[in-house]
């Protein structure tokens, strides 16, 4: 990735000896650069240059694994600075800190299992667990790990800078790639040793950018995630974009995800700072809350910042059944635009509402959007209603409207046939709407 | 390898603008690198808060909402105090009454509550119309020479009323917000409009019409970061602070409105709602918003901590 042909071609033995399939090196070059063929057909090419055509087509921040199985999260991959130029690759990896030397980690752990939120119809939650050796007692560290371990799915992060405490919690949780959390200048060696050891992601601590970039060269390891070492909201932010700036720029140190720590002191501003991380590049952040009020506003944000921002999430244009619709069951007509789709579909059954739904296509775009693009018009809906079968499956002839378009009524009660009801601006309101407004 | 820090070379920085009167005069924008970046540039003025004052009592906002303001909602001039005391650094009048669906207000009334506000508080005075543009237009011509030589902010201008507000504006020496949904090259030409009419450029305030967690805030963000980036590199018509109503989206979200006892699984509505606010606003606050407009003033508290933090230097 990155390299053009010709900073290729520079690496290869200039022979043009064919044993690629390519009539030159040259040749062979530009298909490598353009993907079609791979370093290993040239049986020819030394060492070093194998080193360093690798290490520049590797992407600018490497990928790493933490966890084993269906919740193993994957982090790294980006490639730019901000989300308008290219979609973020790896949703930041939200993490719930328990403390060792808290009497109730099962109950707690609990909690954070529950952190699990439907959004535009896909299940949102947090990533890992994280293990706190607050105790200072190695013993105590490692029973705290096995009682989180026994207690969730989540990926788990040890964290300790005392090794011998380390290596007691990784002959519990060792084998399932725990995020060792982590080294540093005074423990480097041995906690580097435990993560090649059991073949585990490593933090590296720096006290600062220079000390970490050091750090990082001496580690001869690559599954590892960045710790700048700064805990404050606004230099942190310094931080996080320099890593990220210099990794895109392949300075290499700096090319891996980073984790963050939203421990400021004020839970509420310790919420704020992670929206800050969550925004700006970091890789993982450690939260202390497993309070919901706090966690989904950070959810939601990290949806919206990860998503692709040249293509809106869509759902299919067709119909949509909630509960047991019969043939007197209301009809809802919306757009696709996922978001809007999911929030009238949630209010529908929040007032356990038997009904259909009729996504309009709008190429993913909301009510007013759409509306105001020309995509959601009286001609587009009365097609849905024509074509897609809701005239089989109900005896009556009612459709209901977002309020937000009330001026499409007229045109459409024209063009469909159908009766149009407005219904309230917000889906919030359908419940009550339906109470007082709908007879089939 | 030894790290050299990485900054970029921007030429140019956004405009600055100045909002009412000595000694009680605010600035904002003035920055020349993205938020926060204090290692790379100079970030001048901080974002500022505004909370919302309606001349006409809200009927649809929650409890939490309505609770700090008790016994004032029906009283604009002491609820625009109330605002000052809970530490708003600007205070943003909506002129909810003009709105043919609510009392259809005229204009002569507006402009007199709006200078009974303005008279009240020692802080700068945001002042926006009922949202129809037709309408704004004839309020904001009368507001404007009623706050004549107060240097407010009115709007807000669209591409279809910003005529009479520019001028009214020019005429009494006014900021505006020019408003444009969520679209770079829409934002620009309203701009250029507007100082073609010889409205100086630093009295422009761009309205990017945000959405809000959950509802669309992605889109703004990547609008207003294009934008600054815009006007670091050079284009003197995307150079405007920019200005976020986030109360107004924030408090209508579902997880701001929905109580306690409906969804539990989200946790309390107090801490959630007041987050929704909040996290919407630092959020359009790293993508470069200098002017939020809030509605509950534990938000202002909040966003105004996070920001005092956030203006400690970082260079390195
Ligand atoms: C995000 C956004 C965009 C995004 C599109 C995102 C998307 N995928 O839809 C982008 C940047 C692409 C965009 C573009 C435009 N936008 Co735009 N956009 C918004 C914004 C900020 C939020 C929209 C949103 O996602 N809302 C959330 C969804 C869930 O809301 P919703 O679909 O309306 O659904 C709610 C209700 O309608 C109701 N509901 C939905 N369905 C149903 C069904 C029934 C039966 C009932 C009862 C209720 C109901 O419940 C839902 C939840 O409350 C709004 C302004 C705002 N703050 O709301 C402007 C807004 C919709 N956009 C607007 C405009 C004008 C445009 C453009 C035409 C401007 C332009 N640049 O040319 C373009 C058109 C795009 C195109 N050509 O394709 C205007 C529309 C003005 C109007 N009233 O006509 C708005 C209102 C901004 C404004 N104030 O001027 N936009
Ligand atoms: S095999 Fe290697 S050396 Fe031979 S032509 Fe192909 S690239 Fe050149």
């Amino acid at each position: 990735m990155g390299l053009t042909g010709l900073e290729i071609f520079k690496q290869l033995p200039k022979t043009n000896c064919k044993d690629c399939g390519q009539p030159t090196c040259l040749a062979f070059a530009m298909q490598l650069a353009s993907g079609k063929a791979s370093l290993d057909q040239c049986p020819h090419v030394s060492d070093a240059a194998k080193e360093a055509l690798d290490s520049a087509s590797a992407p600018p921040v490497a990928l790493v694994k933490i966890g084993k199985g269906e919740k193993e999260l994957e982090l790294g991959n980006e490639t730019v600075l901000f989300r308008h130029d290219k979609r973020f690759e790896h949703p930041t990896g939200i993490a719930i800190s328990v403390s060792d030397s808290d009497a109730e980690i099962a109950s707690k752990v609990q909690e954070i299992n529950k952190l699990v939120f439907d959004r535009v119809g896909q299940v949102h939650s947090v990533n890992l667990v994280a293990v706190v050796n607050n105790s200072g007692d190695a013993a105590k560290f490692a029973e705290a790990v096995k009682t989180v371990q026994d207690n969730t799915q989540f990926p788990l992060v040890l964290i300790s800078e005392d090794p011998a405490a380390m290596e007691k919690a990784l002959e519990v949780a060792g084998a399932n790639a725990p995020l060792i959390c982590g080294a540093n200048a005074a423990n480097f060696d041995a906690m580097i040793g435990l993560a090649k050891k059991y073949d585990a992601p490593v933090v590296i601590k720096g006290a600062n950018l220079e000390e970490l970039a050091a750090l990082v060269e001496k580690a001869g390891y690559k599954k590892l995630i960045l710790d700048s070492g700064a805990r404050e909201v606004n230099k942190v932010l310094a931080d996080q974009t320099q890593i990220r700036r210099q990794a895109l720029k392949r300075f290499r140190p700096f090319g891996y995800p980073t984790i963050t720590f939203a421990d400021n002191p004020d839970p509420i501003q310790a919420i704020v700072d992670a929206g800050v991380y969550i925004a700006k590049y970091a890789g993982i952040v450690v939260l202390n809350t497993a309070d919901p009020a706090d966690v989904l506003p950070l959810i939601t944000l990290r949806l919206n910042i990860y998503t692709d921002p040249q293509k809106p999430i869509a759902v299919e244009s067709k119909i949509y059944e909630v509960g047991n619709p019969g043939p007197d069951a209301p009809v809802f007509v919306t757009t696709n635009f996922s978001l809007t789709y999911f929030c009238v579909q949630g209010d529908v059954e929040a007032g356990r509402i038997d009904a259909y739904i009729l996504p309009v296509d709008t190429d993913g775009i909301s009510v007013l959007t759409g509306w105001a693009a020309g995509k959601f018009t009286p001609e587009k809906i009365t097609e849905m209603l024509n074509t897609c079968g809701i005239a089989d499956k109900v005896s009556h002839r009612k459709v209901i409207i977002p309020g937000g378009v009330a001026v499409l009524s007229g045109k459409l009660q024209e063009l469909s046939g159908w009766e149009v009801l407005v219904g309230p601006r917000e889906s919030a309101g359908i419940p009550s709407f339906i109470k007082q407004r709908w007879s089939a | 390898m030894a790290v050299t820090i990485a900054k970029e070379k921007w030429t140019s920085k956004v405009g600055e603008m100045v909002l009412g009167t000595e000694p009680n005069a605010v600035k904002v924008g003035g920055e020349s690198t993205l938020p926060f970046l204090h290692f790379e540039g100079e970030i001048p003025n901080k974002p500022v808060m505004a909370l919302e004052v309606w001349d006409l009592e809200p009927t649809d906002w929650p409890e939490i909402l309505k609770q700090p303001f008790e016994g004032v909602l029906g009283d604009p001039v002491a609820w625009a105090k109330k605002n000052v005391e809970y530490g708003a650094d600007v205070v943003a009048l909506r002129l909810m009454s003009a709105h043919p669906d609510f009392k259809d207000a005229s204009p002569e009334d507006c402009a007199a509550t709006a200078k009974a506000v303005a008279d009240a508080i020692n802080v700068p005075l945001i002042v926006i119309g009922c949202g129809v543009e037709e309408k704004d237009a004839q309020v904001l011509e009368k507001v404007g020479e009623a706050l004549n030589g107060k240097n407010c902010l009115i709007g807000c201008a669209t591409e279809k009323n910003y005529k009479t507000i520019t001028a009214t504006a020019m005429v009494n020496g006014h900021n505006v917000i020019a408003s444009s949904p969520l679209d770079i090259n829409l934002a620009k030409q309203l701009n250029i409009l507007m100082t073609e009419m010889n409205l100086p450029a630093n009295r422009i305030a761009i309205d990017p019409l945000v959405g809000a967690l959950g509802y669309g805030i992605e889109y703004a963000y990547s609008i207003m970061e294009r934008a600054r980036m815009g006007a670091l590199m050079g284009d003197k018509m995307l150079a405007m602070p920019v200005i976020c109503f986030v109360g107004q989206e924030a408090w209508k979200a579902k997880e701001a409105k929905s109580p306690s006892d409906e969804t539990p699984e989200w946790g309390a509505q107090e801490r959630r709602a007041i987050l929704w606010e909040v996290i919407t606003a630092t959020t359009f606050i790293q993508a470069g918003g200098s002017i939020l407009v809030l509605r509950h003033p534990e938000s202002v508290k909040q966003v105004k901590a996070h920001i005092d933090k956030m203006m400690e230097s970082n260079a390195y």
